[in-house]
């Protein structure tokens, strides 16, 4: 529970402030591009919510959260292993790999899919804002496009993105937490190649995703 | 008691330990003491299990360390305790959570009962009433003796301590080494420390062997060290004066 609300909790407001803002933007550069009299306004509204689902919200949030939660995992077990907190579960004849990397993953793919829902609902909430805001659209045209276009199915592919990004940034960031030697200085080294790794594992595994999947 | 059979341990070619043999016997503080580099942790990592040795056999009670089975292995680690060097308590837990982990995870105890398990292991290291401090704002000094309390709160049979005094002042140095020998008597256990400082050898050393460059070089009690005619001891007992 500890880490569900770390990791989960913890993450809400920077996950909150990227949706908003990505929904955002994303109208106001669908509005650009789409200049024609023969697009109806609501299609804005289907295409920013179909991105903000299929890929804006999982991708770029779990990108970001690779950064807040990978650093943090793998800064948290580094500094436990170099302070030989990891030695003292070994000796007590405690498994230490699953006692201190099982929470964080659990805990991470169950998270990570909630904040990905919240995300979608706040991307869209920034899309109707904006367009509202600029005279663009109106709320019920980017709703009403919203609509037309909602297919269960990349709800789902979502979530599924979300399961998939948590288990790599968790169990990434705790293996790179666990193989840390020496002192304070490899414990940053840890974390920064635990957000590295991350982030590429995600752009490669959402490659893998999307053509297995759509 | 724990007996060390021709140990050997080897890190990519290189020897650190060359068959060392020994035994140490419950009921006494058993020193390990040696310059820095001369495999006095390494020694200590293969006796607790965190370290495989090379060749030889460590035996606990007879029981052959490392050709148990993982079941007989947890069995034996549920007998040890130990202080670290850098006390190795968790952060994010208070002095009560610390003492109660092992408690938690090794018993059937109830939380009335573990409570007073924990209070009665502060009580022997001479802490209560921390109970709910966090490492973070407790002395070095008493860290250590936080460290006592973790490893003594299951009912241990073997405690090792790795350089119990490293960084701590001369008068809690001493309050450390007497609890350690106190415990030590009270609890008839068979306690190892890891050290170089030449006081804690005069005041708690029964049973001291000296390791230089891998080799158990020097074996005896505390009123023999000065005698010894070896010559590796004496620039070592030597150097600690000067120090």
């Amino acid at each position: 529970m500890l880490e569900m609300k770390n990791i989960g909790v913890g993450s809400l407001a920077i996950v909150a402030i990227i949706a908003v803002f990505q929904g955002a933007v994303t109208t106001l550069q669908i509005a650009y591009q789409l200049v024609s009299p023969l697009v109806a306004n609501p299609v804005i509204g289907s295409i920013v919510s179909d991105s903000s689902m299929l890929e804006l919200a999982p991708t770029i949030t779990c990108l970001v959260l690779a950064g807040k939660v990978g650093s943090h995992i793998a800064s948290e077990i580094g500094t436990m292993k170099v302070s030989e907190q990891i030695d003292a579960l070994e000796i007590m004849g405690i498994n230490s790999r699953a006692f201190v990397a099982s929470p964080k993953i659990i805990a991470g793919v169950v998270m990570f899919p909630c904040l990905i829902i919240i995300s979608i609902f706040l991307s869209n909430v920034g899309g109707i804002f904006a367009g509202y805001a600029s005279g663009i659209l109106t709320p019920d045209e980017f709703i009403q496009g919203a609509r037309e276009s909602f297919l269960p199915f990349n709800l789902a592919f979502s979530l599924i993105k979300a399961f998939v990004y948590a288990f790599i940034i968790t169990s990434v960031s705790s293996y790179h937490g666990y193989k840390t030697e020496g002192g304070a200085l490899e414990v940053g080294s840890s974390s920064t190649k635990a957000v590295v790794y991350s982030a590429v594992l995600i752009l490669f595994s959402d490659y893998l995703l999307t053509q297995l999947l759509l | 008691m724990i007996e060390l059979k021709d140990l050997h341990k080897s890190f990519d070619g290189i020897e650190v330990l060359k068959g060392i043999s020994t035994s140490f016997e419950p009921g006494r503080t058993n020193l390990i003491i040696g310059a820095s580099g001369g495999g006095k942790s390494v020694l200590m990592k293969c006796m607790v299990g965190l370290l495989q040795p090379t060749s030889g056999q460590i035996l606990y009670d007879g029981r052959d360390f490392h050709k148990l089975d993982n079941k007989q292995i947890r069995d034996v680690r549920r007998e040890i305790g130990m202080l670290f060097q850098g006390n190795a308590l968790f952060d994010s837990y208070t002095v009560e959570e610390n003492i109660e982990f092992p408690l938690k995870m090794f018993t059937d105890m109830t939380p009335a009962e573990r409570h007073d398990r924990v209070n009665f292991c502060l009580e022997q290291v001479h802490l209560e009433g921390i109970n709910l401090k966090y490492p973070a704002e407790i002395s070095g000094g008493m860290k250590k003796r936080v460290g006592i309390g973790r490893a003594i709160a299951l009912d241990i049979k073997y405690l090792f301590c790795d350089e119990p005094n490293s960084g701590l002042d001369p008068v809690t140095s001493r309050v450390i080494d007497e609890l350690l020998q106190e415990i030590t008597e009270e609890f008839q256990m068979t306690t190892v420390i890891n050290t170089h400082d030449m006081k804690t050898v005069f005041d708690i050393g029964d049973h001291i062997i000296f390791i230089y460059e891998g080799n158990k070089w020097w074996e005896g009690k505390k009123s023999e060290v000065r005698l010894a005619d070896n010559t590796e001891l004496k620039a070592f007992i030597n150097a600690s004066y000067f120090e």
